[in-house]
């Protein structure tokens, strides 16, 4: 039972999309740290096989079969809980599928021989979308004991051009059987999907392509017939410290000119002791104006995400490479905007 | 052992009238995009007639290029200089519009009937809107199609954003393999193969495939893929040859290969699995352009006495000038830690891969949507 508020209690689902290069992966990963350290296990799994849950937490590549690879941080007198990860693939997804309803694993493992799956996902493209969303909203619900067993799950999702369409389960299968068992499936799935227990976060760059896409996403989310699916927060990934900085005592960047700047820098490194150099307060006030060019388009892109009416938070740039230890930082940083 | 790399000078690979194609590659979000329009443009305002290929442009970036529309066909860019050495120069631009491609192909290899028919199949619709690698498989085709056109002595393609940056090498032979494969066609007309030894237990275990199949994709949709099969019939063995096709294009003399990745882990490591990639495919690779490098004009202030410095500020008075040097110190030594591990993670590529040629693409403060932005960067592309 969590005792915090956060901004999105209830939710059981969490996908997280992103344009690549965003880092949505990490993102994902801390996502699902920073909700296990509520003390429930989390599940994070990705859907797109190129394992790079492994990669993020440093262990040998995922099976398909569910895995501890971390344990959140305590936090007062609570233990944390544990991160389980799992790879999904489409054709082992099917293989369980087929064995849940009509007891077929040996012919599933003969029908993979024969590339009959593959060819099956390949030629209804919705079909690999509905088992991968079907194997998080499985887990989601899953019980035992009366009682969930994980206290969420974290979808690494595909990227944001293609999230709407990912998670659209309806018009995805609407080629697919009409009736039938991947039909019904599809159909809990959708509820799932479609309900307040599913929230889509959009990790983002303040740089105006990643912007767009964000904007463009969420859009296409509320569109999405039905009702739609529910925007998650938006994530503004890799800040750096003068950004974040910046945001706090905006305005502070330069005195307006570049000859202003250029003689209280010259001012200021003699009184720092760095000596009378001309040529250097010149120089870091080159930096500075670049600084000010940058922070003047990144207000813009940060404005229109803002307007985009969903909860925004911020994470470090973290330059050293994301081990554990940076993980725990960027799950720190999501709870203490909420996000978990 | 040395870590500095060959560099690689852009310029003289766009001066060599014998490149005929370069392919922009490298991991999603590095820049990918414009690297390809700044090569473009340098190239057209050096005197060559250029078409850019583009996938999936920023909007800005778009309409630089006079680009307002996905129309699939290549538009004149204007604004191109191409005085002195630029006399004869050119610029196209367009962006690759999939489904259309895709349709094109059909429209020429089959009758007008047949190609409707082809055209109005559920199937073959959500095969050339949504099929994973379609997108891929198009672009190499386009770039196929403009190549034999013959219009343009150089083309610049930027590749799609795949999940993974080998995506476009693979996809359009996966697509192949499919289209023409044994079991698409054992599954559309069983009767065809019956009787070839060797087959014998497949088609034993056939029923079962096909219920299953039927059971999980249902009997609809294998009649629509039934269909569009014996009314693609003609044109099947062409999409594996199609795809031969621009893979030994990629392989011949003429074509140039530029790696991009921004200087972070993840887009270097992507970049690495890329070389050695092309490397084993013998495709020509020109080198690596590492996008968004950050430098400092004032190096010789290391991080660490910057910090000193912002500290020895801090304990003195509150003047505007003390406030702008504790900000402007604080923001270089953070670049030039940036810039530092920059160059770490660049040092370990070139460790790895010694005779891959690099070029730097300094960061620009901003996006870039207008030429003189593509023109800042295509400064860099010369010999310095």
């Amino acid at each position: 039972m969590s005792v915090r508020d956060t901004d999105w209690d209830g939710v059981r689902l969490h996908v997280v999309t992103g344009k690549g290069g965003t880092g949505k992966t990490t993102v994902a990963a801390a996502l699902a740290l920073a909700l296990a350290s509520n003390g429930k296990p989390v599940l994070l799994m990705e859907v797109e096989g190129r394992q790079g849950i492994a990669q993020v937490f440093d262990v040998p590549p995922l099976p398909y079969e569910e895995r501890r690879v971390a344990v959140a941080p305590a936090h007062r007198d609570r233990p944390g809980g544990d991160v389980f990860a799992l790879a999904v693939d489409p054709q082992s997804a099917l293989i369980e599928y087929l064995e849940m309803f009509y007891n077929l694993r040996q012919a599933g493992r003969a029908l993979t021989k024969l590339g009959v799956l593959d060819f099956a996902t390949t030629i209804a493209p919705g079909l690999s979308d509905v088992l991968l969303t079907g194997k998080a909203a499985e887990a989601a619900r899953r019980k035992a004991g009366g009682s969930f067993v994980y206290g969420a799950v974290v979808m690494d999702a595909p990227p944001t051009g293609r999230i709407s369409r990912f998670l659209n389960i309806s018009s995805e299968v609407s080629g697919l059987a009409k009736v039938g068992p991947i039909r019904g499936h599809a159909d809990t799935v959708q509820s799932v999907i479609r309900s307040p227990q599913t929230a889509v976060h959009f990790v983002t760059l303040l740089e105006e392509m990643p912007v767009q896409e964000t904007l463009d996403g969420i859009a296409e989310l509320h569109e999405v017939g039905g009702g739609g699916i529910q925007p998650g927060g938006i994530v503004v990934n890799m800040m750096r410290e003068a950004e974040l900085a910046g945001r706090r005592t905006a305005g502070r960047g330069t005195l307006g000119s570049k000859t202003r700047d250029t003689h209280a820098l010259e001012l200021a490194l003699k009184a720092a002791g760095l000596g009378e150099d001309a040529g250097l307060a010149a120089d870091l006030a080159d930096e500075l104006a670049d600084e000010a060019r940058t922070a003047r388009s990144q207000r813009v892109l940060r404005r229109q995400l803002d307007e985009a009416g969903q909860p925004c938070y911020e994470l470090p740039l973290i330059t050293d490479g994301i081990d554990l230890a940076a993980l725990y930082r960027l799950a720190e940083a999501m709870r203490d905007q909420g996000a978990a | 052992m040395s870590t500095s790399p060959v560099p690689l000078v852009v310029d003289n690979l766009i001066d060599d009238r014998r490149t005929r194609i370069i392919v922009c590659c490298g991991s999603g979000g590095v820049g990918k995009t414009t690297i390809a329009a700044a090569v473009g443009l340098r190239a057209a305002e050096r005197g060559r007639r250029v078409v850019v290929l583009t996938v999936d442009p920023a909007r800005r970036l778009a309409q630089s290029m006079g680009l307002t529309s996905l129309d699939n066909t290549p538009r004149p860019v204007t604004g191109i200089r191409t005085g002195g050495a630029g006399d004869g120069g050119s610029m196209h631009a367009m962006m690759l519009d999939m489904k259309r491609t895709f349709d094109e192909i059909v429209e020429s290899h089959a009758d007008p009937d047949r190609a409707a028919q082809i055209l109005a199949n559920p199937f073959y619709q959500s095969l050339s809107s949504s099929f994973a690698g379609t997108q891929e498989y198009m672009a190499m085709e386009k770039l196929g199609q403009l190549r034999r056109a013959d219009e343009w002595d150089l083309i610049v393609v930027d590749t799609p954003p795949s999940r993974s940056a080998l995506d476009f090498l693979d996809a359009p032979q996966r697509l192949g393999r499919f289209l023409d494969g044994r079991l698409l066609r054992l599954l559309v007309a069983p009767a065809k193969l019956g009787g070839k030894t060797g087959l014998r237990m497949l088609n034993a275990g056939f029923g079962l495939v096909t219920g299953v199949v039927t059971k999980i994709i249902g009997s609809q949709l294998l009649r629509d893929v039934q269909t569009f099969v014996s009314a693609m019939d003609t044109m099947f063995g062409g999409f594996r040859e199609r795809a031969e096709y621009t893979y030994r294009l990629l392989r011949a003399p003429g074509t140039a290969f530029l790696v991009i990745a921004a200087p972070e882990n993840d887009a270097l490591r992507e970049a690495s699995y890329f070389v050695e990639r092309l490397e084993r495919d013998g495709m020509p690779l020109a080198g690596l352009v590492l996008n968004r490098v950050h430098r400092s004009p004032a190096a010789r202030l290391s991080a660490a006495r910057s910090l000193a410095a912002a500290e020895t500020l801090q304990g003195l008075d509150d003047g505007e000038s003390t406030a702008l040097g504790i900000t402007a110190l604080r923001l270089h030594a953070e670049r030039m830690r940036r810039a530092e591990s920059e160059r770490r993670l660049a040092r370990r590529f070139t460790a790895a891969h010694p005779l891959v040629p690099v070029a730097r693409v300094p960061a620009q403060p901003d996006d870039v949507h207008d030429l003189n932005g593509l023109r800042v960067i295509g400064v860099t592309f010369t010999a310095n």
